[in-house]
Parts: structure tokens; C-alpha cells; sequence
């Protein structure tokens, strides 16, 4: 029980800390840009209504599902391929160096240009984005399967599509998982520049809205729910992943007890 | 049953050219159980993979019921010494033995009867659920003898399967497979650099020389069918017949001519 509380403590001091600073430092703020907390806070119940979250909370994050799905799915399935072949890892890796270096926000003109202002764009920059650290911690991890895991495998016949499901991806789903937490995160900053630069709706497009429009606080919102949103996506993605990997901490835990 | 005909290896890579096994030639008979031991770095583990069909050799060839091995063959079962590293730790115990049957045409009754009868061979029908990871060394070694019992094999090889688990474990694990043997009527070729194991175990022992690897002896275990590790290991035979392979390891190491290939126990 106090192990709990202590837990509960330390989760939630420096929160708490910074919220009562802000609250604090911006209470007699009377300047324009820079709201005191308690306005925000009473402007949020009004900007985020049900109708916004359907207007403009649910397309931003079907944009996200969207483009961070389509990046899972190529990501795995290409790195699957690279990392499994030597000569096409040897002709890939350069030009890979290459497109990972290049920052995805610039392509947002670039993909603009191609797949007009539409959702298309926004889920291609999103994508586009989110693939490249799947990509290249799926490369890794798939180079990094034990090769007595390998042998066994195939001196019990075990190939094709069940060598993969049952070997091959489950050995590289750690480094999957972390190639996902980072696609994740970038999938959320790409999703807001996106819809920042064409877009009709969207997080990303009301807060580029309220402070086209000087509605500040409202701006100030937009940020909070960003970040409320954020920290949402990676509880929920630390609870699947805790599932899913259940078995590596298990296996981890055990060797440490026995090295 | 298996026939290895003028096995050779030779790697080669960054300038460099090993000649592992040089030539080798022996018979393993149905339903034998035959241990290769030899002195470390011998290129047993070579050997056996060539066998498995896991390894291609630079010439010779491995036949397995008069059909040349060019591939792990579907009668042909491996136990390897890392237990730890072979058997899938995302896979609880039970779905690890019934892997390997899924590429096999079973029902799945007769799959899940398969891992429950082989599980129980080995002492382990309670452990089904359990992840690898949270059984101990001996206990994992034995997943994966069950693994290979359930895939009904006709051979199986096994490589240093003991080597890595502690002498008492052994001991069971050594009894272990000496029972299945007498009960299924497996042949078996038991890899190992233990002597004492190696005498103990087998109905036969083939001693290899050191590398590149030729057979320097081949001896039969003339000590009785039933063996336990209380009388057996103190038999005078079985002292004899350790000292004999162990001489045999000994000027192995030193590169000592060959003595005569005999199929025949050294006189009393």
C-alpha cells in the first residue's frame, strides 16, 4: 500500500509542480499572448465540445491511423525483406541513409504537389514519415535472429510463411515495438504540420486557426489537447506493447536472476 | 540406416582454409545407439550438421535409409546444446513441441496427442503452459528432447545436448535418454565430449581424432542393457573401457598414428 502511494507520488509531483508554476507565473499575466492558465482552462470546456471532437479531433486522428498503419504495414514488410537478404540489404542501405537523413516535414510540398491537399496528402506525409525508424528497427532486428533459433527452425522443416510468422517476426518484434514508439511520436508531429499547411480541418488546423483569428487562449487549448493526446497514444501503445512483449520481459527478468 | 561415406569439410572465407573433417566414414545401424565423442574442436558439431542435412559437405555424402541427405530430412530430429537459444521463447512449452508438427499433415488431435505423450516422456506433462524461460536448464533440455520425440523421428542427433547443464541434471537427463531409447527404438548418434557419458551411454562408441578429423576408433560397449549410474559407473568393465577411449582422446590430442579401426572391445 505505500509502495503504491509512493508510486502515485512520483508519477504525479512534477506535474503537479509544473501546473501550479504556470498557474502561478501567468495568473496577473495581462499579456495578450500569454493567458493566465485560468483562462484557458475555462475556454477548453467551450472550444472542445462533442461537436469539435467530431469535426476536428476524430479526422486528425483517422488521418493518424491511417498514415501509422500504412507505415507498420510497409515498414515490416520491407524490412522483413531487406534484413533477410544480404545483396538486397547491400543495394538498399545507401539510398536508406539517404531518405531517412531527409526531413519528413519537407515533404509535405513535395507530396502536395502529388497527392493534392486532401487527406491522401495528409496520410502519405504521415506515413511517409512514420516508416522510416519501423523500417530500419525492423532491418535490425530481423539481421539479429539467433542462428541456433534459425537451424532449429529448419532442421524441423519449419519455412516459408510459418518461418516468418512463428520465427522471424516474433525474434524482431522488440525492436519492432521500438521502431513503432518512435514512429509514433513522429506520426503526431507530422498529423499537426499537415493539417497546418492545407487542411480545412483537424488539431493541427484550429490551432493554426484560433491564433490566425487571435483567439489565444483558444490556441493555448489546442496545445494542452495535443499534449493530453500524446500522452494518451503512449499509454495505450505501452499497454499493447506490454502484451505483446510480455514473454521478452519475462525472458529478460529471468536472465538477469541468472546470468 | 545412416551411412556417412568420405565426409569432408573444408571452410573457407578471408583467406583462410580449415579443413575440419577430413574423412569419415562409418555406419550407424537401426535402432543403435551410437556416441561420437572426440577431443574438443574435433569438428564434431560439423560433422553432425553435415548429417542434419543443416551443412553441405565439400565432399562425401551422408545417406539416410540409402537416400543421400541434401536437406533436414523429415525422419531426422536435432537436439542441440543451446538449449536456451533453440527452443522459441515467445512459445509456451507445449506450442514449442507442437511447432515442428504443424508442418507435418496431422490432425489437430493427433498433434496435441503427440506433445502430450512426448511432454510425458519426459517428465514434463505439467510444465505445458509454462514459458521456457521460467523452467531451469535440465528442465529446457528436456522441452526440447520432448520437441524432438514428438516429431516421431527415425534418427536423432543429438548435439552436446548436456554440455551445459550441471553434473546431476546430467545424470537424470543421461537416463533419460538411454530409457526413451530402449522404449521407442530411436537411432540415435549422441554427440559429446564427455567420455564417461559417452561409454555410458552408448551401445557403441566411435572415437574421432583431432582435427582435421578422421574415425580413430570404433569400440563396442559390451556392458550390460540395463545401466544406472550407481553400478554401472563403478563396473571394472566400464573403467576399462573409459581409459581405453580416454587413451584413445589422449593421443588423439598429441596426433599419435592411428591405431587399428576395430569394431571389437579392447581384451579384458
Amino acid at each position: 500500500m505505500r509502495r503504491v502511494l509512493l508510486r502515485l507520488l512520483f508519477v504525479f509531483a512534477l506535474p503537479t509542480l509544473l501546473f501550479v508554476s504556470w498557474w502561478l507565473a501567468s495568473d496577473n499575466s495581462t499579456d495578450v499572448f500569454w493567458p493566465p492558465l485560468r483562462t484557458i482552462l475555462k475556454t477548453f470546456p467551450e472550444v472542445w465540445t462533442g461537436e469539435r471532437l467530431k469535426d476536428d479531433v476524430l479526422p486528425s486522428m483517422l488521418r493518424l491511423t491511417g498514415g501509422y498503419a500504412l507505415a507498420a504495414v510497409a515498414g515490416v514488410a520491407l524490412g522483413t525483406v531487406i534484413g533477410s537478404y544480404r545483396r538486397v540489404r547491400a543495394v538498399c542501405e545507401p539510398v536508406l541513409e539517404f531518405l531517412r537523413a531527409v526531413p519528413p516535414p519537407v515533404l509535405v510540398p513535395v507530396i502536395m504537389l502529388f497527392a493534392g491537399i486532401g487527406d491522401t496528402m495528409k496520410v502519405a506525409v504521415i506515413a511517409s514519415g512514420c516508416v522510416w525508424p519501423i523500417l530500419l528497427n525492423t532491418v535490425e532486428g530481423v539481421r539479429a535472429v539467433d542462428p541456433v533459433m534459425t537451424e532449429t527452425a529448419r532442421s524441423y522443416g519449419i519455412k516459408g510463411p510459418s518461418r516468418i510468422t512463428h520465427l522471424v517476426l516474433r525474434s524482431a518484434s522488440p525492436q519492432i515495438f521500438a521502431g513503432l514508439r518512435q514512429a509514433l511520436s513522429i506520426g503526431i508531429i507530422l498529423m499537426v504540420i499537415s493539417e497546418m499547411f492545407a487542411a480545412s480541418n483537424g488539431i493541427g488546423f484550429t490551432v493554426v486557426q484560433f491564433q490566425r483569428s487571435f483567439a489565444i487562449p483558444g490556441m493555448w487549448t489546442g496545445i494542452l489537447v495535443l499534449g493530453l493526446l500524446g500522452f494518451l497514444l503512449s499509454v495505450v501503445f505501452h499497454l499493447v506493447e506490454r502484451r505483446a512483449l510480455a514473454w521478452y520481459h519475462g525472458l529478460r527478468a529471468a536472465a538477469r536472476r541468472s546470468p | 540406416m545412416l551411412e556417412v561415406r568420405g565426409l569432408k569439410k573444408v571452410y573457407e572465407g578471408s583467406g583462410r582454409r580449415v579443413e575440419a573433417v577430413r574423412d569419415l566414414t562409418f555406419t550407424v545401424d537401426a535402432g543403435e545407439l551410437v556416441c561420437l565423442v572426440g577431443p574438443s574442436g574435433c569438428g564434431k558439431t560439423t560433422l553432425l550438421k553435415c548429417m542434419g542435412g543443416l551443412m553441405t559437405p565439400t565432399s562425401g555424402e551422408v545417406l539416410l535409409e540409402g537416400r543421400a541427405v541434401d536437406g533436414p530430412p523429415p525422419g531426422m530430429a536435432f537436439v542441440f546444446q543451446e538449449y536456451g537459444r533453440s527452443l522459441f521463447p515467445w512459445m509456451r512449452v507445449a506450442q514449442n513441441v507442437e511447432l515442428p508438427l504443424k508442418q507435418k499433415d496431422l490432425s489437430k488431435a493427433r498433434r496435441q496427442e503427440l506433445v502430450a505423450d512426448a511432454l510425458r516422456s519426459v517428465g514434463l506433462a505439467d510444465a505445458a503452459d509454462a514459458y521456457p524461460w521460467q523452467l531451469s536448464g535440465g528442465m529446457q533440455q528436456r522441452v526440447a528432447i520432448a520437441r524432438a520425440l514428438a516429431y516421431e523421428p527415425r534418427v536423432l542427433l543429438m548435439d552436446e545436448p548436456f554440455a551445459a547443464v550441471d553434473a546431476q541434471t546430467r545424470a537424470d537427463l543421461e537416463d533419460l535418454v538411454r530409457g526413451l531409447w530402449r522404449e521407442r527404438g530411436i537411432t540415435i548418434l549422441f554427440v559429446t565430449h564427455d567420455i564417461d557419458e559417452a561409454v555410458y551411454l552408448g551401445e557403441r562408441v566411435i572415437v574421432l581424432s583431432a582435427s582435421p578429423t578422421v574415425v580413430r576408433e570404433q569400440l563396442k560397449v559390451d556392458l550390460p542393457d540395463d545401466r544406472d549410474q550407481l553400478h554401472t559407473r563403478v563396473a571394472p568393465r566400464f573403467a576399462e573401457l573409459r581409459t581405453h577411449v580416454y587413451e584413445q582422446i589422449q593421443a588423439a590430442k598429441r596426433g599419435a598414428p592411428h591405431l587399428v579401426r576395430t569394431d571389437t572391445p579392447p581384451p579384458h
